[in-house]
């Protein structure tokens, strides 16, 4: 009964820091384009708009809600939950920090820790690309079929590279647990980003594929295609859209964390109390977050073909030989004792 | 260890209720009016032109078989990923990386071949 307890707490807390933290995204990303682009952005509702999420998320449930005609109107209303739900699901292996005691009892930080954590982070992100799909394809327009489409055939071709990148870092820890990952590199000099350089630079550039960002937002890009597989949605199923799209990135951004820079170790204080640890591991993903931001200001947006080579040609093909090279690495030195 | 599963399933279960009930939220609260045209997709302010139920480019089954080829071949590397440290240390580390570059490098002949053949040509 307490078990079940601390774990329902635990859900809860941790699925609201995900919730808050997409929703400062959405602010983040205002704030940040419109100080890139020097001008004030949304500075009404709160200090410095801090509120602007919830009253967009209050707004979005009052809208209208839009069924274009023939449309097929159950794939058409539940796709966004089928979108938002899948990436909000991976962050249960995520730990988000050591252990607590709390009234004598140790509670690891995260809501799980099971020994197959990255098959199940792949398997659940891997279900995302329905929504998509389904949404674009249930909508009944040429724009939104077309951007469901491409984001499909964008999504499955990069998580190859995400899958090979990430076991490029399961060979170096030998284990598919997250915690597993964290506990071997808990000093500096431990990190992954050290060994796997060149899986940490695929794995970053994968993570905006994966999520339809820019340089690579090819399933929502204005100028072709107006909005994409959402260009038909309105009120909370758009926002649903974009409340996984954000969530994506936060997982993502922590699994980046996790495998290549310790997660929520600190540097240079390995007996660090446990909120230290949580307040590490924020600020490393806080990087790759703004690292989303910085680089949809600053590199045009590719061409779809452009895209399919890099992650055919280029990615595939490194990726493999990264893994392959790592792998001889391990067997041929690590037997060595 | 099926009980450490028994928080991804008390997950799910918050994740699909806040899905729904926002999805139920915006139903129940949301106004309806009805307009001419307003049901119309929307294809740039111009009347919609016949059916968007498409014929598609074969280019897009052709990146769902092949990612199907290289996500099984994944499949296949995940055991040998976890388990590679250990085989080493138990000194049959070799043997086993021999094993899994001569499945790597069939699958990289397989990569050639499609490539060789324009199947990774976008624009064609």
């Amino acid at each position: 009964m307490e078990a079940l307890l601390i774990a329902v707490a635990k859900v809860v807390v941790i699925f609201a820091g995900m919730v808050t933290i997409a929703g400062l995204m959405s602010l983040a990303e205002r704030k940040v384009s419109a100080w890139m682009q020097y001008r004030h952005g949304p500075n009404r509702v709160g200090p410095f708009g801090i509120l602007q999420p919830l009253a967009d998320g209050l707004k979005f449930i009052f809208k209208e809600e839009l069924v274009p005609e023939g449309a097929n109107r159950l794939m058409f209303r539940l796709a966004p939950a089928l979108a938002a739900m899948p990436a909000m699901l991976t962050m249960a292996v995520i730990p988000v920090g050591g252990t607590v005691v709390i009234a004598g009892r140790e509670i690891p930080l995260s809501m799980t820790d099971i020994d197959i954590g990255v098959l199940f982070l792949l398997s659940m992100s891997g279900l995302s690309v329905y929504g998509v799909i389904l949404g674009g394809w249930a909508s009944n327009s040429k724009y939104s079929l077309l951007g469901g489409l491409r984001a499909s055939a964008q999504m499955i071709s990069y998580e190859l590279t995400l899958i090979l990148t990430i076991l490029a870092v399961v060979l170096l820890s030998g284990s598919l647990d997250l915690r597993a990952i964290v506990a071997a590199q808990q000093h500096v000099g431990q990190w992954n980003i050290w060994y796997q350089p060149l899986a940490f630079v695929l794995f970053t550039i994968t993570m905006f594929a994966e999520t339809n960002r820019h340089p690579f937002d090819f399933a929502e890009c204005e100028p072709e295609l107006v909005g994409g597989f959402h260009t038909e949605y309105s009120s909370m199923r758009f926002a649903l859209y974009f409340l996984g799209e954000y969530c994506a990135m936060t997982v993502l951004s922590c699994l980046a964390a996790t495998l290549f820079l310790g997660g929520p170790s600190v540097p240079f204080w390995p007996a660090a109390p446990w909120y230290v640890g949580v307040l590490s591991l924020l600020a490393k993903a806080g990087f790759f977050l703004y690292l989303f931001l910085w680089v949809r200001w600053t590199l045009p947006r590719l061409r779809f073909d452009q895209l399919m080579r890099l992650g055919w040609k280029v990615f595939l093909p490194l990726a493999l030989l990264n893994l392959l090279a790592t792998g001889a690495v391990v067997a041929f030195t690590h037997g060595a004792q | 260890m099926l009980e450490r599963y028994a928080p991804v399933l008390i997950y799910a279960a918050v994740v699909a209720a806040f899905a729904l009930a926002s999805l139920l939220l915006s139903d129940l609260l949301g106004k309806r009016r009805r307009a001419i045209g307003k049901g119309g997709p929307y294809e740039s302010g111009m009347d919609p032109r016949g059916n968007a139920r498409l014929r598609l480019s074969i280019h897009f089954y052709l990146v769902a078989v092949l990612f199907i080829l290289f996500d099984v071949e994944a499949i296949f590397l995940f055991p040998w990923a976890a388990a590679s440290k250990w085989l080493a240390e138990k000194g049959a580390g070799g043997i086993v990386f021999a094993e899994v570059a001569v499945f790597v490098t069939v699958l990289g002949a397989g990569l050639a071949y499609v490539w060789r053949k324009g199947g990774l040509e976008w624009d064609r």
